[in-house]
């Protein structure tokens, strides 16, 4: 993710050394996974309960059938467990650090600060939710029926990709706005309360909806277009625009980022 | 509080014991101190509060946009909901669900852990006062920032919304019942943290009944008749779908009144529960640090 770094290669070793320090502390917690399961399993039956509630009253919503809702449900929390267990821990903990004057720490160690604050932190039992979306989305390709080949699913994994890189890029921008606003314990529950519209595809929304959900928040690219991408829907203009507005944000958050920094004094003695 | 020492000393005089009816005075003020504190605190970080509020939009829009879409598909309306009803249930659902929102029961595992609880534990009121008294405060707040928001989303969705004089007044009382109810029970699920930390299950269960049952997902009307039926064995439509339907309708006055008496039981349910919990919970307690 962190492509634009210059030591290109330290970044990757640093990532999997503190991703091999993050599985070893949170497997010492295993009842965390049967916790971490129970809830995975919880969001998973409100999901489909909602969805039966709708095709109790309808076949079909804005041309997409139960089968193919099913796999944006898969996919919503697929991508829902990823941004929990790898990219939403890290930013918090920027937010926290900046308030507390503990990003001193990081900004010490001979790496780029990028980098470093963006692996810290790995919640693994998170991806619980990855398991259960993906078994969701299973069940739902099998329903739709038809095959899928090693093309479809390599783009699949590539626009999923791409959208999760968005969607980084986006939390290092409201990471980033720590540096000017004091308080942003909100804004988790922005982020959560906002993510929840990816459960349907942003198509069914009003126009206004569509393009904050797009480009204010790259939610359309992170689930919409992967689900698009498996359920032989997806057209090259919408990778075009996602790869391209990966690229402006990977740009823009990288630049907001280091204006934030110079802004940043630390708090301690 | 107040600079004036001498002043101070003559009032702790007064309260050391104080008649039964100036004990209820002085709750009242403690009441009006909490709130006004917390209405200050809340503008003081306007923007944080209007990032909730838009995180907070999102859940209502979401329902809304699909039940409006299937209400369009199926020739104009659901179960007899048309767009702009369903616009009318989820706008003024923003404001329950606002109005309902209390001190988490996940938030009790911070507070036992912290240890700042201790210090509630001095004080001579019982400390739900402090938690009914600062949410109550805050939601003044949330009232006046859900007003723009509530008109913006009207010009988005075009609700068809005509409530009565009286369906106003019951509304009023209604929201304020269903913020007491929540209150209550929470905070009684919430102390359940004083015997074990592993609670998070047993919450997000409980959130999940709360979804189904309560008019928070789908109106009332839309769920199996089943599920409407096991939905009178608990608390939960009377802190969504009561309040809200008392001013969206349709509802007739004998199930105003229905609903009215039903959150008084649930009320003095909750209030006998916390008393129950609190007594025996607190006994268990335990201080940290120093």
């Amino acid at each position: 993710m962190a492509a634009r770094d210059p030591h290109r290669t330290g970044a990757v070793r640093l990532a999997a050394t503190f991703l091999r320090i993050g599985v070893m502390n949170e497997v010492q917690y295993r009842i965390n996974f049967f916790i971490q399961l129970v809830q995975s399993l919880l969001t998973i039956a409100t999901g489909l309960v909602a969805l039966s509630l709708v095709f109790a009253h309808t076949d079909e919503l804005a041309g997409w059938t139960r089968p193919q809702l099913l796999a944006v449900m898969g996919v919503f929390t697929m991508v829902g467990g990823l941004i929990r267990s790898v990219i939403q821990p890290n930013m918090q903990r920027v937010v926290e650090d900046v308030r507390e004057g503990r990003l001193d720490f990081a900004l010490t160690k001979p790496a780029d600060a990028q980098v470093l604050v963006s692996v810290r932190d790995v919640r693994f039992w998170q991806l619980t939710d990855f398991l259960v979306g993906l078994v969701v989305l299973v069940v739902a390709l099998v329903q739709i029926g038809g095959s899928l080949s090693a093309r479809d699913v390599a783009v699949f994994a590539g626009v999923l990709l791409v959208g999760l890189v968005a969607v980084y890029c986006f939390w290092l921008l409201l990471a980033s706005a720590s540096f000017w606003l004091v308080r942003m314990n909100e804004v988790q529950e922005l982020f959560d309360g906002v993510y929840r519209a990816g459960q349907y595809p942003v198509g069914i929304y009003p126009g206004w909806l569509k393009y904050g959900l797009t480009f204010l928040v790259p939610l359309a690219f992170a689930i919409t277009v992967p689900s698009e991408a498996v359920t032989g829907r997806l057209t090259w203009q919408a990778v075009a625009v996602a790869a391209g507005s990966a690229v402006v944000l990977i740009v823009l958050s990288r630049w907001c980022w280091q204006r934030g920094l110079r802004r940043y004094g630390g708090a301690s003695s | 509080m107040s600079p004036s020492a001498g002043g101070a000393t003559t009032t702790d005089a007064s309260l050391t014991n104080p008649p039964v009816e100036s004990r209820t005075r002085a709750l009242a003020s403690m009441y009006a101190t909490l709130m006004r504190t917390s209405v200050i605190e809340q503008f003081q970080y306007r923007a944080a509060a209007y990032f909730y509020m838009i995180g907070m939009v999102v859940e209502p829009v979401i329902y809304l946009v699909v039940w409006s879409t299937i209400a369009r598909s199926q020739g104009g309306s659901v179960e007899g909901f048309t767009p702009g009803t369903f616009a009318a249930y989820y706008i003024v659902w923003m404001l329950v669900r606002n109005v309902n929102i209390v001190f988490t029961p996940f938030g009790w595992e911070w507070r036992i852990k912290e240890g700042n609880f201790a210090g509630q534990l001095l004080k001579p009121v019982h400390p739900i006062h402090y938690d009914l008294g600062y949410f109550a405060g805050s939601k003044l707040v949330v009232i006046v920032l859900w007003l723009p928001i509530a008109g913006a989303l009207s010009l988005a969705f075009h609700p068809s919304l005509y409530p009565t004089l009286l369906q106003g007044v019951v509304f009023f009382f209604a929201i304020w019942g269903a913020y007491l109810i929540r209150s209550l029970v929470l905070w009684a699920l919430g102390l359940i943290t004083f015997w074990t930390t592993r609670v998070s299950a047993i919450y997000e269960a409980y959130f999940l009944a709360e979804l189904l049952l309560s008019g928070r997902l789908v109106p009332m009307q839309l769920m199996p008749e089943w599920a409407q039926n096991l939905s009178w064995a608990f608390p939960f439509r009377w802190t969504f779908a009561f309040p809200i339907t008392a001013l969206t309708g349709p509802i007739t006055e004998r199930e105003l009144l229905e609903g009215l008496c039903m959150q008084a039981v649930w009320i003095a349910v909750g209030t006998l529960l916390v008393a129950l919990v609190w007594k025996r919970a607190v006994a268990r307690f335990s201080s940290v640090g120093g």
